[in-house]
């Protein structure tokens, strides 16, 4: 059992957990991530540690309100206790004096995104950040990804903030600016992923993503979060979550990452109506 | 003791074990076995020669004092039965189900030469099922405190087993588990319907009641590594029973369209996470009409099985060896026939197609013969040129091994692996690293309960020597 200290939401339908885990805290490192089971039924789901307090014993979840899972972990409240909680697992990511390093963050990905960040620009690396949202309202972690970035950009879908466009148009005016980039460092929804690998391809730049595949058990037993990386089946969640972009499968990914869409969607029916005889406010999120 | 007098009735048939009908139980999660009365029981038991030189006992992997237990039994004593199989076994009511005696003590039961061998396993399996019917509390002798902490890494059937010969040793015991449930394989793998996890839970309750601290959704290698464990967390020993659980994949391609599916993923699905309530429980798993398993373990039959009592319309075994070579249990093989699992033999996949968006469409198959033996001992299937085949399915589970977990051995490099990250053990169970033992599914593969267990318990009485004598040779 974990104590929920805090809830809140950062951005629409994106909410921000502090949970009481000393343990973990103590023991994460950036880019590891923690499966997290909600209630006594409820599904192991993986959310990466955006931020700890190893002093008071606490770790940070970002997450984004998609379905059964996570809405219903978006109505706790403060005080209240999380069912389980397992990590840290994953590798952690490679962190050494590459150079200039872009770090780009889609959505939700800037919360996995930032504790790396953090660590690369301790290790000495030239920070350039790249975030991207559907419009202004959707950003999160701005500041604190701001503080840890030497250039700084954003982008909507919308041009309600930044440049009006997608991050790999940012990115590729970096790169047609002459700017040298040693890494890129991409974390966000898969399809975000995939472009951004496919352009710095083409300009041989090193490119590290971090895969959300579907998951069970996150320990290596039961081959869910398999992916396909160089032609070679991997798991996710022990040989990742960061692989080299350029070898990834993103087709395969985005597939299986929809096998349980029309099942998903009946939990959620169910869920939401049940919350509706609840607390007919319940309906903010159908 | 003096013995009433046995009046051995061997020709009297096996006793027939009462069984959900398999129309019924074909589409539920209850168990298939209802187990024996205590007529039953004292029937068959009267059935054993009590011999003299017991050859069952040979074949039993922890020497189990069969006509002992046996005698008991058919003296209607049944807690003393239990009491005799505990001085062996620490899980009876587990093997009692899952073992596979018919090549193990049944195999060498002398009344198998003419007749039908005793059932031995029915039998222990009633004797563990009365104790805990009966309410009785289990009279646990524990020797006083040693003062020493040991580690034990996993809590499968290896685990436990260890963590019990330890704690009636007086050795403060804690259990590291990765998964929120304790149990391995018999939580996560073997289905209700053949090990209701209320019996699981019955012993994982007892090893509490013996002092044992069990710490789930613990993994070691990321919240502690081993070392940590001997040198800051102030264990003294340390036992690995982390087992097999790296599920294998054939290779072909195809195999990882949607719809397919590692036994392990599957089951874990259905067993740990109840899959089977969905949407009850947020775990879904998809079945679909049709649905192949490929392999013939116990592992291919509990996924095959279990497809049938989700739904599936029909549910198939492809396997690349014949009849003879079957690894899985005899019953369960019997069961599943009669369930209407349809079996391939002598047939191996050699890819798995998809549709437009993904999804498993059917699976290419070639049929086989059988060959020379292999090193296995068991005959090479060889192709047949040219009869190559397509059978539409839309649902495929690979169910064809499992090797050791990877992550003690990454993050513990001085603890020496065999082939496949089998770590290597002696024959007391010592690893290369001084204080470390192993045990179980991470030392010989995918193997079976009982093997684990007696390498848990050996380990066990290893652990003990050391702790006593400090030494390490
Ligand atoms: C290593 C890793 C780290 C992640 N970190 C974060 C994070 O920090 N913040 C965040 O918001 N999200 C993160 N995710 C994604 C998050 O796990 C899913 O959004 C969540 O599981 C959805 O559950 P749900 O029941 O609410 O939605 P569902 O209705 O079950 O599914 C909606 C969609 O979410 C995805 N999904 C569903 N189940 C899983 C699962 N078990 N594992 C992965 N994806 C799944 C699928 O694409 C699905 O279509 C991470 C995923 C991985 C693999
Ligand atoms: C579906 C299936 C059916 C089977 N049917 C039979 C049968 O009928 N009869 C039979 O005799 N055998 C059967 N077997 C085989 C039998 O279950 C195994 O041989 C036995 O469980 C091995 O025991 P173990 O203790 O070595 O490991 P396991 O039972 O595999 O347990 C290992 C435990 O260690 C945990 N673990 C792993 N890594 C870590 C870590 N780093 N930190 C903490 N914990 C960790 C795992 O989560 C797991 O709970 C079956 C196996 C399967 C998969
Ligand atoms: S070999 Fe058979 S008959 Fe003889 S003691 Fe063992 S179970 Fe009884
Ligand atoms: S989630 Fe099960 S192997 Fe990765």
């Amino acid at each position: 059992m974990y104590l929920i200290k805090e809830i809140k939401e950062i951005a629409p339908k994106i909410k921000k957990m502090v949970l009481e885990a000393p343990l973990l805290a103590k023991k994460h490192k950036a880019g590891q991530f923690v499966m997290v089971i909600n209630t006594e039924k409820g599904e192991r789901i993986p959310l990466t540690i955006a931020d700890k307090d190893p002093e008071k014993g606490e770790i940070t979840l970002i997450f984004q309100e998609v379905g059964k899972s996570t809405i219903e972990m978006g109505l706790r409240k403060p005080g209240e206790y999380i069912y389980d909680v397992v990590g840290p697992l994953g590798r952690p990511t490679h962190i050494i004096n590459y150079g200039n390093v872009v770090c780009i963050g889609g959505g939700v990905g800037t919360a996995p995104l930032y504790p790396i960040t953090k660590k690369m620009k301790e290790t000495g690396n030239y920070i350039i950040t790249i975030l991207g949202a559907r419009n202004k309202d959707l950003f999160i972690l701005e500041k604190e990804m701001e503080s840890v970035s030497d250039e700084f950009y954003q982008t909507t879908d919308d041009g309600t903030k930044g440049r009006h466009g997608l991050v790999t148009d940012e990115l590729q005016a970096l790169i047609d600016s002459g700017k040298k980039i040693d890494l890129v460092l991409a974390i966000g929804p898969a399809i975000m992923m995939k472009f951004v690998s496919l352009l710095t391809k083409k300009y041989n730049i090193p490119t590290m993503v971090s895969l959300n595949s579907i998951m069970v058990d996150g320990t290596g037993m039961c081959g869910a979060c398999r992916v396909s990386v160089g032609g070679v089946t991997k798991f996710v969640c022990v040989d990742g979550p960061e692989f080299d972009g350029h070898q990834v499968n993103f087709d395969e990914l985005l597939k299986r990452q929809a096998m349980y869409k029309d099942m998903e969607e009946i939990a959620l029916k169910k869920f939401l109506e049940e919350l509706k005889k609840k607390e007919p406010c319940g309906g903010c999120h159908a | 003791m003096p013995d009433k007098k046995w009046i051995p009735q061997p020709k009297r048939p096996r006793t027939p074990i009462p069984e959900q009908k398999p129309e019924e139980r074909r589409r539920n999660f209850k168990e298939v076995a209802l187990g024996y009365t205590a007529e039953l029981a004292i029937q068959e038991a009267y059935r054993c020669l009590q011999c003299k030189n017991p050859l069952c006992v040979e074949g039993c992997p922890v020497g189990i004092d069969i006509p002992g237990f046996i005698r008991h039994i058919g003296e209607g004593r049944f807690e003393e039965a239990y009491y005799t199989l505990k001085k062996y076994n620490f899980l009876p009511a587990i093997c009692g189900r899952v073992c596979p005696q018919e090549s193990q003590c049944e195999k060498f039961c002398i009344m198998g030469k003419r007749f039908k061998p005793v059932a031995i396993g029915r039998l222990e399996r009633f004797a563990a099922d009365y104790f805990m019917e009966s309410g009785k509390k289990e009279d646990f002798k524990i020797d006083p405190p040693s003062g020493k902490k040991v580690a034990i890494i996993g809590s499968g059937p290896a685990g436990l087993t260890c963590a019990g010969e330890l704690a009636k040793k007086g050795h403060k015991v804690t259990i590291f588990e990765a998964l929120h449930k304790p149990g391995g394989v018999l939580v996560y793998g073997i289905p209700e319907f053949r090990l209701p996890k209320r019996i699981v839970d019955i012993e994982v309750e007892n090893l509490k009641k013996m002092g044992v601290e069990i710490k789930t959704s613990a993994i070691i290698g990321k919240l502690y590594t081993i070392d940590e464990l001997l040198e800051e967390e102030g264990f003294d020993a340390v036992f690995i029973g982390t087992g097999a659980g790296l599920p294998y994949f054939m290779g072909i391609p195809g195999e990882n369209l949607n719809g397919v599916y590692s036994a392990n993923e599957f089951l874990t699905r259905v067993n740990l996470m109840r899959a089977y309530m969905f949407p009850e429980a947020d775990t879904p798993v998809k079945i679909g009409e049709k649905v192949a398993v490929v392999g013939c373990g116990n592992t291919a039959l509990d996924a095959a099985r279990t497809a049938l009592r989700l739904g599936a319309k029909e549910t198939h075994i492809v396997y690349r060896r014949s009849k003879g070579e079957i690894p899985a249990r005899e019953e369960e093989v019997q069961h599943a026939i009669e369930e209407g699992v349809q079996f391939n033999l002598l047939t191996n996949p050699i890819e798995i197609i998809g549709d437009e968006n993904g999804w498993v469409k059917a699976l290419k198959c070639i049929r086989t013969r059988c060959g020379e033996p292999d090193e296995s001992g068991r005959r090479r299937p060889i192709p047949i040129e040219g009869s190559e085949f397509e059978f539409p399915v839309d649902t495929v589970i690979m169910a064809i091994g499992q090797g050791p977990n990877p992550l003690i051995q990454e993050t513990q490099p001085d603890i020496e692996v065999k082939r496949w990250g089998i770590i290597k053990i002696d024959e007391e169970g010592r690893t290369s690293k001084k204080g470390v033992f192993a045990g179980g599914d991470i030392v010989t593969g995918g193997a079976t309960v009982i093997l684990a267990m007696g390498q848990g318990k050996k380990a066990a009485q290893a652990i003990d020597e050391y702790l006593k004598t400090g030494k390490w040779a």
